[in-house]
């Protein structure tokens, strides 16, 4: 109780002066990275956390003149843990900011705590619109996208090249519907309709009833949102039908997205549409994939693309309140001004915190997603139900 | 609806029903031999699912697969009925099931320390990576044909041995009166090790052929233990043919129900169990 030294009863009496939290210019500024270390989205949570550092490493590891610690917690992609997770980052390892996750039920935990204590939550990934949609804070940032997006730019070419009718095919959970609500805005925004959501339980494999009533549903397109493992097998049984020739399958980027490999020649020629691909030739991306290639000896994807990004954001937000994680409102307007420069192209970020950023069509070609073109310039997701403040 | 895509459906529908056969034919066999409720049994599958991606991931052939996981499921389940299951035959009930639990458990952790948990896709064989077209603009993946047809051959195979074999008979009288083997002098344990094994290796078989079909992931066995049993009690337990079509009907209202009613079809199946278990508590096809 005594013990407490000169030196920090100064600071605190000067903290209380200020009326702010105390946070002492030399200590170090704890991040805690909540992302999944294990599970089926372990390299994804690596490659996010991976390129957070490798930014933190470009910055000399300071952000806003404090040098940054970072506290890595696995959160395994577990929404049931989530709440527990977060409290032992804000509470046990006393962290100032939050940056995480990949898996969109458990992000949910990270805006609560966001929302309620107030502390600053980046969302490398997660694209749940809901996060910058109706529980948008201004505490709340998100550097990859919503669901909404991608899909939408993939429903504006469709419609572009002239299709009247599609549908949708995913799994019966928020990931694939927000993206089929996309998709259908997309396909109206150009004339075209979106006539049915074909889904099926998360996360089943049993793909063979929805894919034998296709050619009976008068449509001249299939878009779909799958990922990872399942998306590798959506496409071969796609393939297999024998549908692709008939009825074109396209989707958000995620159905090819570090599946190629895997997926072969039945994904060859697949249409998808996402804010990154292969072969952007930016000079900030070809810097990028070099350095990720260096550090982790892995080819720098679109979750890397996130984690960097997040690290700029939180960057910028930490020269303008000069290392104050708590000051919410200075580091808020300076983020909402900035320009990233991201490696997917610089982008803005939208009134509810989300990019505003450019998705590309991209076409596979021998194991990559090459950008063939522009599905939709500067797409700001609508925000809907975001009332800041 | 038209008739092409209902035909192509009932064709999935057979084709998901025979692999529900293969599954819980040994199910129905160690409960009605050894009243045992084994809940690992979805595990089998899932370990027969992981042996063919394994040995295809090796040797580039599936064909070694099914082979390795028959006889190495035959091996696998008799040393767990010699090792485990014999020294749990007095105890009670819960206790068995409790060591089905534990099982189930132990074959989930030695999945992930000696593999992964990932994801994993299974390559179809070169020989039958081609589509055939069945009915109209549908085509069905040769090796999707060849499933249909192993499947089949397996429950040929099961009948000709259970309905026409000595062996068979003393199976089918253990399963409908466990206490008159003994009357009839037959070895009870050595019939237990044959069922356990048998039914290991069916249930691992149906996992090594699943695998290119569905991938191969952690707990893949989960749902098709709990369907298993669905098919189990509707076919009436220990009844092999009570199974067989127990499992083709259930293959056909969850696909069809999840091509043409997909709000009910994850419930559909369970109605249908609880009608049976109200209206018919023995089975549909349990010899009264």
């Amino acid at each position: 109780m005594l013990h407490v030294s000169r030196r920090r009863l100064l600071g605190g009496a000067a903290a209380l002066a200020l009326g702010r939290p105390a946070f002492a210019q030399g200590a170090p500024l704890k991040v805690g990275l909540m992302l999944p270390f294990s599970g089926t989205y372990a390299a994804l949570g690596e490659n996010v956390a991976a390129a957070f550092e490798l930014y933190l490493q470009e910055r000399g590891g300071r952000l806003g003149g404090r040098t940054v610690t970072l506290v890595r917690l696995d959160d395994e992609s577990d929404p049931a843990k989530a709440p527990q997770n977060v409290n032992r980052l804000l509470e046990r390892d006393q962290v100032e900011v939050l940056v995480g996750t990949v898996h969109s039920g458990v992000v949910m935990a990270l805006v609560q705590a966001a929302r309620e204590r107030n502390v600053l939550l980046i969302i490398p990934n997660a694209g749940n619109d809901a996060a910058t949609r109706e529980l948008c804070a201004p505490s709340i940032f998100r550097t990859s996208f919503t669901n909404w997006q991608p899909a939408y730019g993939m429903g504006k070419v469709l419609a572009a090249k002239g299709v009247k009718k599609a549908v949708w095919v995913t799994w019966d959970y928020a990931a694939g519907k927000e993206s089929g609500e996309g998709f259908g805005d997309g396909l109206r925004a150009g004339g075209g309709e979106l006539t049915q959501v074909l889904t099926l339980p998360f996360p089943e494999t049993n793909f063979q009833p929805i894919l034998a009533q296709l050619p009976g549903l008068g449509v001249e397109a299939v878009g779909s949102f799958f990922a990872g493992g399942s998306a590798v097998q959506f496409v071969k049984d796609y393939a297999a039908s024998g549908l692709k020739e008939k009825l074109p399958l396209c989707g958000s980027g995620f159905l090819t997205e570090g599946v190629l490999k895997a997926q072969g020649a039945a994904a060859e020629g697949l249409q998808t549409a996402l804010h990154y691909g292969d072969g952007l030739d930016n000079p900030k991306n070809i810097v990028f994939r070099a350095a990720f290639q260096q550090k982790t000896g892995r080819a720098a994807d679109v979750y890397a693309v996130h984690g960097y990004d997040a690290c700029q954001l939180l960057a910028i937000g930490l020269d303008a309140s000069k290392g104050d994680a708590r000051a919410i409102k200075p580091m808020a307007a300076a983020m909402e001004a900035a320009k990233i420069d991201s490696p997917r192209g610089a982008f803005s970020l939208s009134p509810s915190h989300n990019p505003v950023q450019t998705i590309y069509l991209r076409e596979a070609r021998g194991g990559e997603n090459r950008v063939i073109g522009i599905a939709a310039e500067a797409l700001a997701d609508p925000g809907t139900g975001c009332k800041m403040g | 609806m038209r008739l092409a895509e209902l035909l192509a459906e009932i064709l999935n529908g057979l084709q998901y029903g025979l692999l529900l056969f293969l599954i819980s034919s040994g199910l129905t066999l160690i409960f009605g031999v050894m009243r045992v409720i084994n809940l690992a049994h979805g595990s089998l599958f899932m370990i027969g699912a992981y042996v063919a991606y394994v040995i295809a991931g090796a040797t580039g052939s599936l064909w070694l697969a099914l082979p390795a996981a028959l006889l190495g499921g035959a091996l696998f389940g008799a040393v767990l009925e010699r090792g485990l299951f014999r020294r749990f035959r007095e105890r009670e009930h819960l206790d068995q099931v409790l060591l089905t639990f534990a099982l189930i458990l132990l074959f989930e952790e030695a999945r992930a320390a000696l593999l992964d948990n990932q994801f994993h896709s299974v390559a179809v064989p070169a020989a039958l990576d081609f589509s055939v077209p069945v009915v109209g603009d549908f085509a069905y993946s040769a090796y999707r044909i060849a499933v249909l047809g192993i499947c089949l051959f397996v429950a040929a195979l099961m009948f000709m041995f259970v309905e026409r074999t000595r062996l068979g008979s003393a199976i089918r009288a253990a399963a409908e009166n466990p206490e008159m083997v003994d009357l009839l002098g037959i070895d009870a344990r050595r019939l237990h090790t044959l069922v356990f094994a048998g039914g290991t290796a069916l249930a691992m078989l149906a996992g090594a052929l699943a695998a290119p079909l569905q991938s191969v992931y952690p707990g893949m066995g989960d749902g098709y233990l709990i369907i298993s049993f669905v098919v189990v009690v509707i076919g009436g337990l220990g009844s092999i043919a009570g199974a067989f079509w127990a499992a083709l009907l259930i293959g056909l209202i969850d696909t069809l129900g999840k091509a043409y009613v997909p709000q009910a079809a994850g419930s559909a199946v369970y109605l249908l169990m609880a009608c049976v278990l109200l209206w018919r508590p023995s089975g549909l096809f349990a010899r009264a």
